[in-house]
């Protein structure tokens, strides 16, 4: 597993995206999946960023590691901000107009769209999200 | 409609000194038709410079046309810039999104961005 900690601020995106890149390239990570996480890591990075010590600002710790067999990435992204479960946010409805449609909730929405999986919890006071991909 | 102003007050778009995110951006116009040119990454750090662009041009705009042909990155923050203009031109102009490449299809699929935009 490799990890880092981080200050959860906007700026520190491209940091978060290159540290996750380095390890997604050492196992041969398809370019198109690779698109797919460095996606998934920006909402998540930057819901923290956002939202987790607002007005301060706190830490992340993102924590990576893949899995043989099948070959799989695992992103663990946590912060010890608000309790703030993204999950349980309404998915946007896709088939609106654009007169109606709302500028909220996209980001998860893509996150859960594109993963394997993704889960949340809540404990000893730490956001902990996860999600997995497959590297196919 | 007001969704835009001159000033963005979501984030500096100016403190993006590091590494890999960037976009150019470039603007054209025939008449009221305003064509973007985008070439790097529309993410949460660049979407701000390419808001501020649109809102430039936004009341002058009979029809907007964003050229994606050299974006090969997208995240929520580069759509909703998007849906941002289409909703202010509703009602008083046209929108084009042209030239996707596959992985910004890929997105615009994922979220129904293909079927709410005039694609070319």
């Amino acid at each position: 597993m490799k990890e880092l900690v981080i200050e959860a601020e906007r700026k520190n995106l491209p940091k978060v995206q290159a540290f996750i890149d380095e390890q997604l390239e050492a196992v041969g990570c398809p370019v198109r999946t690779q698109t797919a996480i460095d996606i998934a890591v920006e909402e998540l990075f930057v819901n923290i960023a956002s939202y987790a010590y607002l007005p301060e600002i706190g830490i992340a710790v993102v924590q990576v590691t893949v899995h043989e067999e099948p070959l799989s990435v695992e992103i663990t992204f946590i912060d010890h901000g608000k309790q703030y479960d993204p999950l349980a946010m309404e998915d946007p409805d896709t088939t609106l107009s654009v007169k109606e449609r709302k500028k909220g909730g996209l980001g998860i929405f893509m996150v859960k769209k594109s993963m394997d999986n993704v889960t949340y919890e809540y404990k000893d006071g730490k956001n902990i999200l996860t999600i997995t991909k497959k590297l196919n | 409609m007001g969704l835009f102003s001159k000033k963005n007050s979501d984030t500096n778009p100016s403190a993006n000194p590091t590494t890999s995110s960037s976009l150019k951006i470039k603007v054209t116009n025939d008449g009221a038709a305003y064509t973007f040119l985008l070439d790097g990454r529309l993410d949460t750090l660049t979407s701000p410079g390419l808001e501020g662009k649109v809102g430039e041009v936004i009341d002058d705009a009979g029809k907007l046309i964003f050229d994606l042909e050299k974006l090969d990155y997208i995240s929520s923050a580069g759509l909703r810039v998007l849906l941002g203009a289409a909703q202010a031109m509703d009602g008083k102009g046209e929108m084009v999104v042209r030239n996707l490449s596959q992985d910004v299809r890929d997105i615009f699929d994922l979220t129904g961005f293909s079927l709410m935009f005039n694609i070319e």
